[in-house]
Order: structure tokens, then C-alpha cells, then sequence
């Protein structure tokens, strides 16, 4: 018996955030990530794109703060998987967002496929992915 | 440049293809810490304040899993690893696009840039304060599509961390995407 219930269609809480310079420089720090197209506009137009981009790790980041906090420890992450297909640019605000897409019950709880993705402001979706976790608790 | 642009079909070299299934890296993290944990949720959650269980002992210590464990997302290579000892010199060449095959000893594409493509996790033992980590990555396989930005090469690395009891952590498949 789980004290989370979970149902097909179910809508996860956003996270969100607006990004730019001050959440990649950090990240850049903890993930040793100093690559030019992330910290220079220049070398983000050199690489065809408007300016500097965040990290594809830091959506994947965001991703994973989704899932862990609905969740709310009752639970974990079985497995993850995102593809990238847009950059995060600076100043954009990027939402992480999901919602159920299967739900099986299992010996040691329910686990649940999720479809997640995160988007720009206007619904853009820049890392689409899904994600299955066990319910347990 | 644009007509010999166009005429090139691959941009995968036989020695490339021969050297798919070659390691290319195994590394041995320091062990990883409460204050390596503090920092990445820092980062990841900034500019609001992470969740205490990865900060608060007390708070920890009710969590399923009995203390403080790393964000799944979290990277204990980052800065400096036990194994090979010393700044990885492949850090300061992070940005080279040729730097996947230089780490199993070929000739690159010689593609000017480099994007992620995306990855797939399966998850298995959390990482706790203490943990050594060791990461095993190999070259798994070369593709190719016309995209926007001209012929773009799609290469996947195949990942297995363990901890210091020999549990799988995650095994992890990456791409990136050259043009």
C-alpha cells in the first residue's frame, strides 16, 4: 500500500527557473563545466547559435529536482532518459514539467512512467524526456 | 567550400569505426563528501535553498535512506580524481571536438563543434558521503544524419560507476553531436 497515489494523467509540479550567467557559472563550478559556448556570448555565435547557451546537464539537473521532489521521499528514480533538442538561452525561464503516462503495480510498490520535458516560456520544449520510478513507501 | 561541403558522406574514418568498443576512460573519484553533495544542490537548486535532506543531518537521518545521499544527478569526477591522479589534462580539452577519439587513440572527425545530444540512466545504489566511485566509459557507437547545420555526427559512450562494495551505481549511455 503506498501513501502516494498515482494515477495516469496526473500533472507533476513545475520547477522552474530563469536562467542565465548566475545559475551556469555555479554549476559550471561544481560540474567543472568551462566550456566557452556556456560562458561566452561570442563563442556562442561562433557555434551558430544567438549567444551563450546553458548546459545540457543543468536541464538534466532540473529534470531529475522535478521528479525527486514530487516524490517527496517516497520513492526514488529507476531510470532517466532526455534529449536535447534546443538550447537554453540566457534569460530564458526554463520549466521542468511532467506528467504519468503508466502506472504498474509491482511486489515493492508502483512504478510509474513519467513523461517529462523541460519548456521555454512559450511552451517550447527544449529537453523532452521520460523517467520511471518506484513508489514504495 | 559549400560544393565540397556537400559531397562529404561520413565523416566516420575506418580507424573511428575499428576503434568502437574501446575504453576511453576509467576513473576513480576521491572519496565524495557531505560538502561536494552541499555545493551540487547549491547549484542545481539556486537561487532557492535546497532541500535540508541534502544539507541537514537530522533531516537525512528520517529519509528512506537513513542519511544523506547524493542528488542522482550529482558528478564526483568534477576538479580532480584519485585515479588518474592529478587535473585530468582532458578537463583543460573539454571543448576539443576531437576529444573522444583522442581518448581511445585515433583521429577525430575534425568537426569544429560539439553539442549533448542526450543520455539514458538506470539508476541503481545512491551515492553517501564517503563513497569512491569508479567510472568506466567506452565507445559505443558512431551515427549520421543531415541536419540544418550540414552532415552531424551523433557518437554514444556507454558509462558504469560502481561504488567501493562493487554496487552499481548507474549505467548511463551519452551522445554528442558534432558539426
Amino acid at each position: 500500500m503506498t501513501s502516494l497515489a498515482v494515477s495516469v494523467g496526473d500533472e507533476i509540479p513545475a520547477f522552474e527557473r530563469l536562467t542565465g550567467f548566475a545559475e551556469w557559472n555555479r554549476y559550471a563550478a561544481v560540474n567543472e563545466e568551462f566550456v566557452p559556448i556556456h560562458m561566452d556570448d561570442e563563442a556562442g555565435r561562433a557555434a551558430g547559435l544567438t549567444g551563450a547557451i546553458g548546459m545540457g546537464q543543468l536541464q538534466v539537473a532540473y529534470l531529475h529536482n522535478l521528479v525527486r521532489d514530487w516524490l517527496d521521499n517516497r520513492g526514488r528514480i529507476l531510470a532517466f532518459s532526455c534529449r536535447f533538442n534546443s538550447p537554453n538561452l540566457k534569460d530564458q525561464v526554463v520549466s521542468a514539467r511532467g506528467r504519468v503516462t503508466a502506472v504498474t503495480e509491482r511486489a515493492d510498490g508502483v512504478e510509474a512512467v513519467l513523461e517529462i520535458w523541460t519548456a521555454d516560456a512559450a511552451g517550447n520544449r527544449l529537453a523532452p524526456g521520460t523517467c520511471t520510478v518506484l513508489i514504495d513507501d | 567550400m559549400s560544393e565540397l561541403a556537400e559531397q562529404v558522406t561520413t565523416r566516420v574514418s575506418a580507424e573511428m569505426r575499428a576503434a568502437l568498443g574501446r575504453e576511453m576512460k576509467r576513473a576513480v573519484s576521491y572519496p565524495v563528501s557531505e560538502s561536494d553533495i552541499r555545493r551540487w544542490a547549491i547549484a542545481v537548486y539556486y537561487p532557492a535553498q535546497p532541500p535540508r535532506r541534502f544539507w541537514d543531518a537530522d533531516v537525512a537521518a528520517a529519509s528512506r535512506y537513513g542519511g544523506i545521499v547524493a542528488p542522482e544527478d550529482f558528478n564526483p569526477f568534477a576538479w580532480m580524481t584519485a585515479e588518474p591522479a592529478g587535473v585530468s589534462p582532458m578537463a583543460s580539452a573539454a571543448s576539443d571536438p576531437d576529444s573522444l577519439e583522442a581518448s581511445v587513440g585515433v583521429a577525430g572527425p575534425g568537426l569544429k563543434n560539439v553539442l549533448n545530444g542526450g543520455l539514458q540512466i538506470d539508476y541503481g545504489v545512491p551515492i553517501r558521503p564517503g563513497d569512491v566511485i569508479t567510472s568506466v566509459t567506452s565507445l559505443a557507437e558512431y551515427r549520421e544524419r543531415s541536419g540544418s547545420l550540414g552532415l552531424m555526427l551523433f557518437t554514444t559512450s556507454r558509462t558504469l560507476w560502481t561504488n567501493q562494495h562493487g554496487e552499481t551505481v548507474k549505467t548511463g549511455l551519452g551522445t554528442v553531436i558534432r558539426y
